[in-house]
């Protein structure tokens, strides 16, 4: 399959990565070869057979919904870029 | 002056128990031997202080006579590995300057084993790449060489191997998502072994393809995996996939009498292309299991050749969702905004100037396979693809093979900078024989077992039925005995 330059600028659109214009065709055709290689899998007859939910056969714990940690805000403030009175401050997002 | 060199962790731990040495004395040789070694860019971020105190701290607890095996022993960590208060940062620029609050399962409980901490290894961004070429902090470098070019140590895990095999430290930990572990291991003339997954816990690592990632030790030999590798096994309430099952002691698994184990030789495994080196390789290790009493078996695992196709539908898509988490909000680097940028153009420039070019990539091709009206026809259908691979692998299980032999890179370490012309699927290719392994959970380790005509070292991979790496590390310890490989890289850093 191949992906042409509007369908890269979707995709990274998508993906909320910023691509200036002139790379977009070496993307679309570095993806073309990515999914040309990835297309192998249509030979594959998967008739009956179930998508693979886990490797493991175990079924995920449970435990009970109780808080099991917390009162932590400056160590969860810490590494944030722009951390102001507590909250994580970012552009504003509603006019 | 201790020779390094010859030093493994099974000899730290014995002279350190008999009082020949001290954790302070070795650190401080290990500190020493690092600080010379920056061509080899394999430690990103120094930890002298920290290691000192976890020696001093060690070297009482050895006194007193309460010592595990890992205690006192100096260990290089994988920067993937999030360690409190110090830089953690996948090797990815996004998370530059991020000191993580809290500490991985597995460095707690190397820690709580008296582990010392020397430092932060190079690795490929968030451990996406096959010769550690995709680092912020620039290439890690191959103490090995056969010419005047510089080559990879491999990937993800480059830093890792780089340093254990130059002898900077006893041991480092790993991570394998496709091959991580076992090409660098291979690529290094060490031991790397990926474990059953759920084995390992992976609280704290920081993620790639969550149903894929598995950490593990990488090591001068079987022995000392085996060793580090139960130091970090157990189960975490903390990882919802890890298994609540006890730890066995797979140093005593290592008996070397592997007398009737069935061998699997997988035929698929025959690829076109591969060096005569690797394929003589592969046909010498099977001779030397039949010979210590193996029964050798020709087996089929059908499934083989969609592997990698499999892995670059399910891991990039994996690493879109993890990843998506790098957004300049709450960790890491933040974009200089324009007068107007509004969240989306915040979300947008931070992305674009944290990740690389191939986690850029990888993350792109992940949101695609998982968009609206091609979830079906990729990542559906690789994940049908995986249960068949699986499946290939149970039933040749079910049939009585004990382990399968198989080469573990399709061959020796390239030149830095080789590949930068090549697409990206040339690169992917490093990972054809690791990367099934995965896909199905299993256990796999790397063993050094010869080198090629340039003198390189090269690697055998051994597969073994999961949960059983005890039974796994007496194979490779039965190989490792009859390969005898002693070569070490000359010195030139």
């Amino acid at each position: 399959m191949s992906i042409d330059t509007e369908t890269a600028r979707r995709v990274a659109k998508l993906a909320r990565i910023k691509v200036e214009d002139d790379a977009l065709p070496a993307l679309a055709q570095e993806f073309s070869a990515i999914l040309g290689f990835i297309e192998q899998l249509n030979e594959v007859d998967v008739d009956g057979i179930e998508p693979m939910t886990s490797v493991t056969p175990q079924r995920l714990k449970r435990r009970t919904d109780v808080v099991t940690d917390g009162s932590q805000q400056a160590a969860v403030m810490k590494n944030a870029p722009d951390a102001r009175e507590g909250f994580f401050a970012v552009p504003k997002v509603v006019e | 002056m201790t020779d390094l060199s010859k030093l493994t962790i099974a000899s730290a731990r014995d002279a350190l128990r008999k009082g020949d040495v001290s954790s302070a004395e070795l650190t401080n040789a290990y500190l020493g031997a690092i600080e010379g070694a920056g061509a080899l860019n394999a430690f990103v971020h120094h930890t002298p202080d920290i290691a000192n105190v976890q020696a001093a701290a060690a070297d009482v607890r050895i006194k007193s006579g309460d010592a595990p095996d890992m205690c006192g022993i100096p260990l290089g960590i994988k920067d993937l590995f999030c360690t409190k208060g110090v830089p953690s940062q996948a090797a990815s620029g996004i998370l530059n300057g991020f000191k993580p609050e809290y500490e991985s399962t597995v460095t707690t409980q190397l820690f709580d084993a008296g582990a010392v901490m020397l430092g932060k290894l190079n690795m490929d961004e968030f451990a996406m790449g096959s010769s550690n070429e995709t680092s912020v902090y620039g290439n890690a470098v191959n103490p090995w060489k056969s010419d005047d070019r510089a080559l990879t140590p491999g990937g993800s895990s480059g830093g890792s191997a780089a340093a254990v095999a130059a002898d900077l430290c006893l041991g480092a930990t790993g991570t394998d998502t496709g091959g991580s572990i076992r090409q660098p291991a291979a690529f290094t003339g060490i031991t790397g072994i990926k474990p059953t997954y759920g084995r390992v816990s992976r609280w704290g690592v920081v993620a790639f393809a969550s149903s894929l990632d598995q950490a593990g030790p990488m090591t001068k030999d079987v022995r000392d995996s085996a060793i580090m590798l139960e130091a970090m096994c157990g189960h975490d309430p903390k990882d919802s996939t890890s298994m609540d099952m006890a730890v066995p002691n797979f140093e005593a698994a290592l008996t070397g009498d592997i007398k009737g184990k069935v061998i699997g030789i997988p035929k698929e495994y025959r690829m076109d292309g591969i060096p005569a080196a690797i394929e003589k390789l592969w046909e010498d290790g099977t001779a030397m299991l039949k010979d210590a009493g193996a029964v050798i078996r020709d087996i089929t695992l059908p499934h083989t050749k969609y592997a990698l196709p499999a892995y670059y539908v399910i891991a990039p898509a994996e690493a879109s969702s993890n990843l998506a988490r790098y957004d300049g909000v709450r960790f890491g680097h933040r974009a200089k905004l324009d007068a107007g940028d509004g969240i989306t153009e915040m979300y947008e420039k931070t992305r674009a100037e944290g990740f690389g070019a191939e986690v850029q990539r990888r993350v792109m091709v992940g949101t695609y396979v998982l968009s609206a009206g091609f979830y079906d026809a990729y990542y559906n259908r690789a994940r049908k693809v995986r249960a068949l691979i699986k499946r290939d692998f149970d039933q040749v299980f079910a049939a009585g093979v004990d382990a399968i032999l198989t080469p573990a890179t399709p061959s020796a370490a390239f030149g830095l900078g080789e590949m930068v012309d090549a697409d990206p699927i040339q690169m992917y290719l490093n990972d054809v024989f690791t990367v099934t392994v995965n896909l199905a959970g299993l256990p796999g380790i790397a063993v050094p077992a010869g080198v090629d005509a340039n003198g390189l070292p090269l690697g055998l991979q051994l597969i073994g039925r999961p949960w059983e790496e005890g039974d796994l590390l007496n194979v490779a310890y039965a190989l490792e005995q009859a390969a005898g490989f002693v070569a070490k890289p000359q010195k030139w850093w």
